[in-house]
Formats: structure tokens, sequence, C-alpha cells
């Protein structure tokens, strides 16, 4: 059975600590190190003056540290494994703790929630933490998108990227050649991106698991090899420009005379725009998480959550598949691209580059490790990894070394997400968290 | 006709590096039902140990070209090979009783590792090595147009068949192939008859990652180019490949990768060049949605 913990098979629990043994352990490591980086960090190339000829140059003394740093590490690693080989996380709450804490955790939700909404009146001044949160928010929103595919249908989608830019893509251009509002693109945005996801969902009915992953996989680099390429419509590589930007139902946030600050009396300033622009995100993030939380009480809800779990049982019950999975595919896009047309408005230019398999990768981590269905779980998680790669940035070059390392580090330490339970859909007197390692995660 | 054999010549080369790549896919699929996105990253590793032992050998003064290249062979696929049983065992290992996307995710966190790893070591420029191999035959000449045999496509062709057959008897022949496939059978029942299902594991990671690296050396030598961004593409051209063929079956992922070669090639030459990724992903959701399961790939049974 699944065990929410890295549990160290291969270590059995020894009464005293086995410095030999760890030492030999530590040695071994180190020439492994020294095996995989003695060319690739010992050797540097560099393509020299005339095109054609390499030069490289040597670099023992990192090769050494790098050495080092793994044997030391290894020893690390070994003695905390020593320490806590008895540790059992299931046994850290006590019984009599569980009633407080499960207080605790339903009101995490709501104080979140008021948290977000106080944002812009706290960071008024501070631009920084404004742009930071509308990121958030807008993969919190990605997260509950997918969420819906991932999370409730069990589909796996890897491509779950190229709605958002379908979303965007719809917006720029139906705003830029239409000249249209972004009020009345919104929704276009929305139905575009749900009708691709009816169109990707047609050939992907049959099929299951990572037949399922790469077919996904295939249509997100599609979409976006399309974007670069077409380039009389799409703009290739260089992407759209001069995007209008948001108005406030028809007022814009202009220092002019018609524009917000002058209609309401205020004086202006740049950061109603971005105040404007917050709250527009946290309403369509709500709007999801709205819409998500009563589609599961629906029969199409709970028939994605019974496909999730049982395929076969779910035929055998009567349940047509072929739309569950389609809805599911169509509402998961929908409000992607909801959140592509608010990143194009948001942004004012767009280029295929944003659209990457990197983005894909980065929503689906932040369903994963927000515990596969869990709305508060994927909020979280969403504020963990924005604010995680935030952090890096001092980091500069090795930023995306230590995100993948994260990312591995957290799999490994807790495979089943930040939130480990679930909140049933249905019950029958009192609510009862299920454990998410019960929880199947669908077979496609 | 002329310009369709040259055509055919080019694609099936390109196809033979896809298939090695597709072949550690697949065999880690088959094992422990897993995508290994490192994979592609695996290869890009191995062109550019290659790269840099080619350098090493010809500034120590080797001339002899074929002597330079079984060594840089070697190397390449001892290192990628350790490459391979590092990852396994830092990042798949602890996951394997996980659900399955854990370990996927975990790939994925590997791959940009990897693929950063390569950037910051080495540097985000292309690097380009002179020909290593150059010449070729012409196989016949009409209508002004000559259909030429490169020696590089000899090699890589042939170093693939031979890799293939040797692979293929370590499969089926030996004592490690009869273990993998009991292990992609029923790990818990190979394990309950004695079969070290941690090793076998591993070594096929090894055996993986060190076929990847000789498609990584291939790639240099066909295109002279290593950069540290070529895994993801090769990686998902790949994996395209192995599901093409039949994803755990290894004639379907060198199928899937000669055919996934010459529908490159080919759309290259008679279409446009932009969109040839397009209809290599195209044709796999076409024969996807004909075949659930690949060209070769078995029927999954369902069990209630």
């Amino acid at each position: 059975m699944a065990t929410d913990t890295a549990a160290p098979i291969s270590v059995r629990p020894t009464p005293a600590l086995n410095v030999g043994f760890v030492f030999k352990r530590a040695c071994i490591s180190a020439l492994i190190a020294f095996g995989m980086f003695a060319l690739m960090i010992g050797v540097r190339t560099e393509a020299g003056g005339t095109s054609a000829q390499l030069v490289y140059w040597t670099r023992f003394e990192e090769l050494a540290a790098i050495v080092a740093a793994v044997f030391v590490g290894s020893i690390v690693v070994e003695l905390l494994r020593h320490r806590f080989r008895h540790f059992e996380p299931a046994n850290l709450v006590p019984r009599a703790l569980e009633g407080p804490l499960a207080t605790i955790r339903r009101l995490i939700a709501p104080a979140l929630l008021g948290f977000t909404v106080l944002i812009p009146v706290i960071f008024y001044d501070q631009r920084y933490v404004l742009d930071l949160s509308i990121l958030v928010l807008t993969y919190v929103m990605l997260g509950w998108g997918l969420n819906v595919v991932v999370g409730l249908a069990g589909l796996l989608d890897l491509g779950y990227v190229a709605f958002y830019a379908v979303g965007a893509y719809s917006y720029a251009l139906l705003a830029t050649t239409f000249d249209l509002s972004f009020w009345i693109c919104l929704p276009l945005a929305g139905i575009l991106a749900a009708f691709w996801g009816v169109l990707l969902g047609f050939p992907v009915l049959r099929l299951r698991g990572d037949y399922l992953a790469i077919v996904t996989l295939a249509f997100g680099e599609i979409i976006r090899l399309i974007l670069i390429n077409w380039q009389t419509v799409t703009g290739g590589p260089n992407g759209i420009t001069g995007i209008p930007r948001p108005t406030f139902f028809g007022i814009p946030f202009t220092a002019a005379d018609d524009g917000f600050a002058a209609v309401f009396g205020i004086e202006f300033s740049a950061t109603h725009r971005i105040i404007f622009l917050f709250y527009l995100i946290l309403a369509l993030a709500l709007l999801t998480n709205w819409v998500t939380i009563r589609l599961r009480r629906l029969p199409i809800g709970r028939a994605w959550e019974a496909l999730r779990e049982d395929e076969i049982a779910c035929r055998s019950l009567g349940i047509n598949t072929t739309t569950t999975k389609l809805t599911a595919f169509a509402v998961g896009a929908m409000f992607g691209g909801f959140a592509g047309a608010f990143f194009a408005t948001r942004q004012g230019f767009i280029s295929p580059e944003s659209f990457s398999f990197l983005e894909s990768a980065f929503i689906l981590a932040i369903v994963v490790l927000g515990g596969m269905g869990s709305q508060l779980g994927v909020a979280l998680a969403a504020v963990a990894m924005i604010g995680g790669f935030e952090l890096f940035r001092g980091l500069e070059q090795y930023r995306m070394l230590v995100f993948g390392m994260a990312m591995v580090l957290m799999m490994v330490w807790r495979p089943r997400g930040l939130v480990g339970h679930r909140d049933p859909t249905v019950f029958l007197q009192h609510k009862t968290a299920i454990s998410s390692s019960l929880v199947k995660e669908g077979h496609g | 006709m002329e310009y369709f054999a040259q055509q055919l010549i080019n694609g099936v080369a390109l196809g033979s590096i896809y298939g090695l790549i597709a072949i550690g896919y697949t065999m880690v699929y088959g094992i422990v039902g897993m995508i290994n996105f490192a994979h592609g990253d695996i290869f890009m590793i191995g062109g550019f140990i290659a790269l840099i032992s080619f350098l090493i050998f010809v500034s120590i003064g080797l001339t002899a070209v074929p002597v330079i290249l079984l060594l840089v062979l070697l190397v390449a696929m001892a290192t990628t090979a350790l490459y391979g049983w590092t990852i396994e065992r830092i990042a798949y290992r602890p996951l394997r009783q996980s659900f399955r996307l854990a370990p996927m995710l975990s790939a994925i966190g590997m791959s940009f590792v990897l693929g950063n790893f390569a950037q910051v070591s080495q540097g985000a420029q292309v690097k380009p090595v002179p020909p290593i191999i150059t010449g070729g035959l012409t196989l016949f000449e009409s209508n002004n147009f000559a259909v030429q045999l490169s020696n590089v496509q000899i090699i890589v062709v042939v170093t693939t068949v031979v890799l293939l057959t040797i692979f293929s008897f370590i499969v089926a022949r030996t004592r490690l192939g009869r273990d993998m496939r009991a292990c992609a059978q029923d790990q818990t029942m190979a394990a309950l008859l004695g079969v070290d299902t941690d090793r076998t594991i591993s070594m096929t990671f090894v055996i993986g990652a060190a076929l990847a690296a000789v498609a990584g050396v291939m790639y240099l030598l066909y295109y002279g180019v290593v950069d540290f961004y070529m895994g993801f593409i090769a990686g998902i051209k790949a994996f395209t490949a192995a599901v093409l063929g039949g994803i755990g079956s290894l004639p379907g992922a060198m199928l899937g990768g000669l055919a996934i070669g010459l529908i490159e090639t080919f759309w290259s030459a008679y279409f446009s060049i932009e969109y040839k990724d397009v209809a290599a992903f195209s044709i796999l959701i076409v024969v996807l949605i004909f075949m659930p399961t690949g060209i070769l790939g078995r029927p999954e049974i369902e069990k209630v």
C-alpha cells in the first residue's frame, strides 16, 4: 500500500551506528560523483574565436569541491537516517488534538481568503507584492482548472498550457483585430478554449494512462509550434504586442479626463490598474473554485470522481464515459482559457515562449503537490511553488536547478502532496476526512 | 525517385537515433511503469560527455579516428550509465511504491535538474565540433542528382544494428534479461522467486542510459553540435516513438523511432520544415485513435 513518507526501504534499523558502513557508503557516493562530474564539471568547453573551434580548460577545484560535498552530504544523510529511523509521522498528532486541529483546518480557507482580499489594502505601496500576488492567483486559477481534469476526473493532462495559450491568443487576436472589449472577449476566450478541449478530448477518449499523457503533451507542443510558425496570424516568435489593457467596465485606467481617476474624482495612480487586475483574477479564481465545488455536487461531478476511481464500474452503472470525459476536458480548458485571457490583458504582450511544456509541468506540479483534488491544497501549493520560485530568483542561473531539485525532494518527501486528506463530496451523517492515499488517481 | 531514396536514407539514420533513445523509455516503462522524463536529458548528457572526451582524446594526441570513436563511445556509455543509476536511486526508488504521478513529477524535476546542470556547467551556447567523419559513397546518380550515403550515416545505422543485436541477446538469452522480463511481468512474484528486483531495475536504467549515450554520440557525429536544450525535443520525440510503437515493446520502440525519423525527414523534404514536428505529433495522435496501444503494443487487459 502506498505510504505518505519515503520509507527507507533498503535501510534496516541498526541498533548502533555502524561507522564503517557509513564511511564506506560515503566513499562510494563520492566515487560515483567523481565519475559523473569528472568530465561535466572538471572540463569546461567553450566555442572559441573561430566558430568551428572549441577550446576547453579544466576546473579541478570545483570538481574537488563537489566530490567533497557529496562525501559529506552522504555522511549527513546517513546520520539523519540513523537518527530518525523510527520516525513515524502518522503518530505525531495525538488523538486528543485531532478535534481542535480539524477546527483550525476548517478555518484556514476563510482566513486565507480574508487575507487575500485585504492584500491590496495592506500592500498598497508595494508594487512587487501586488504583482506577485496576481501571478500566484493566476496559477491558483490554473491549478484549480487543471484540478478538474487531473484531480477530479483522473485524466492525466500534460498539455494544459495549450488551453492557456488558446485563451491568451483568442483574447489578443479578438481585441487587436476586432477591437472587442475585455468583457466580451473573456467568455469568447473561455468558449474557444473549451472547444479546443473537446477537440483534444475526442481522440483521447479510448486512450488510457500514459498514452493519454503523451497525446496531451503532443497536443500542447502542436499548439505551441503552430503559434510559432503561423506567422501571418500569430506573429510567430515575436508574439502579439499592443494588447488592450483592461478597463473598468469601459472606463480606462489613464490619467485622461475620462479615465478611472477623473471619473471617480480621485488622484491618478498607476496602482489602480494593478489593484483592479488583482481583484479581477481573484474573482476569476473564486469563480473557478465555486463552479468546481458546485459541479462536484452535481451528477456530472460525481461521474468525474467515479470515473477516476473505476472506469469499468462507471460504465457498468450506465454512466456515459464519453460525455463525462469530454465535459471534464471542456470545463478544465475553459478555466485555462479564462486565465489565458487574463494573462494577455495583464501582460499586454504574449509570445509562444510563455506557453512551453515547463508551464504545463509547473501547473501539474501544483495540482499534485496540492494533493490532487483538494481545492485548498492546490491554492497552498501554488503559493509555495511561486513563492519558492521567487525566493530562488537571487540564484539566477541556478534557479531552475534548485527548482528541479526541490521538485524531486518534495515528491520523495511527500508524494501525496501538502494536503494529505480530502473532503468527501457526499456523506451520510458527518463529514470525515479521507486520506488521499485512498483516492485513486485514475487511469485516464 | 532519387530524391526519395536520399530522404529514405536520411530518415533511417535519424530514426535509428530516435530508436536508441526510445528503447530506454520503453524498457523503463515496461519494468517500472513510469515515464522517465529525464531520459531525454540523459541523452543530452551523453552528447556532452562525448564532446568533452573527444576534445580530450584529440588533444592528448590520438589520431586514429576508429580508436577515438570507440573510446568516446565507451566513456560516454560508462559515464551516462552512472547518471542513469544515480537518478534511479535518488529520484525514483523511494517512490516505487507510490502512486503513478509521483515518480513522473520527480522525473520531470530531474529533467530540469539535468538540463540546467548542463547549462550551468558548460554554458548555454551551442557547441559545434568540426566534422569528425567525412566522406561517403555515391550509391547511384541520375538526373543530375546523386544519392549519397555518408560514412556517418553508415556508422549510425551499423552501430544501431550492432547494439540492438547485443541488446536483444541480453534480453532474450542472459540471466539479466530473464530477470528483467520477470520483473516486467510481476515484480512481487519475481522477488519471491529470488530475483533481485532492485538490482534488475537499476540495471534497466543503466542499460537504457548507455543506449541513450550511444544515441548522444551518434547525434554529435551526425549533426556536429550539442546544446543543453536538445534533450527535451529529442526526448519527447523518442517518447512519441516509443508510444507509437507500443510502449513496453522493444521492437516497437525501434519501429516507432524509424517511423518518427522517416515522417520528420519526408515532411521536411516534401512539405515544410517548420511543421515537421507538428506532422510527427499529429500522426501519433491519428495512429493512437485507431490503435490505442500503439503499433506493436499489447492491449491492456482490464480487470475488475
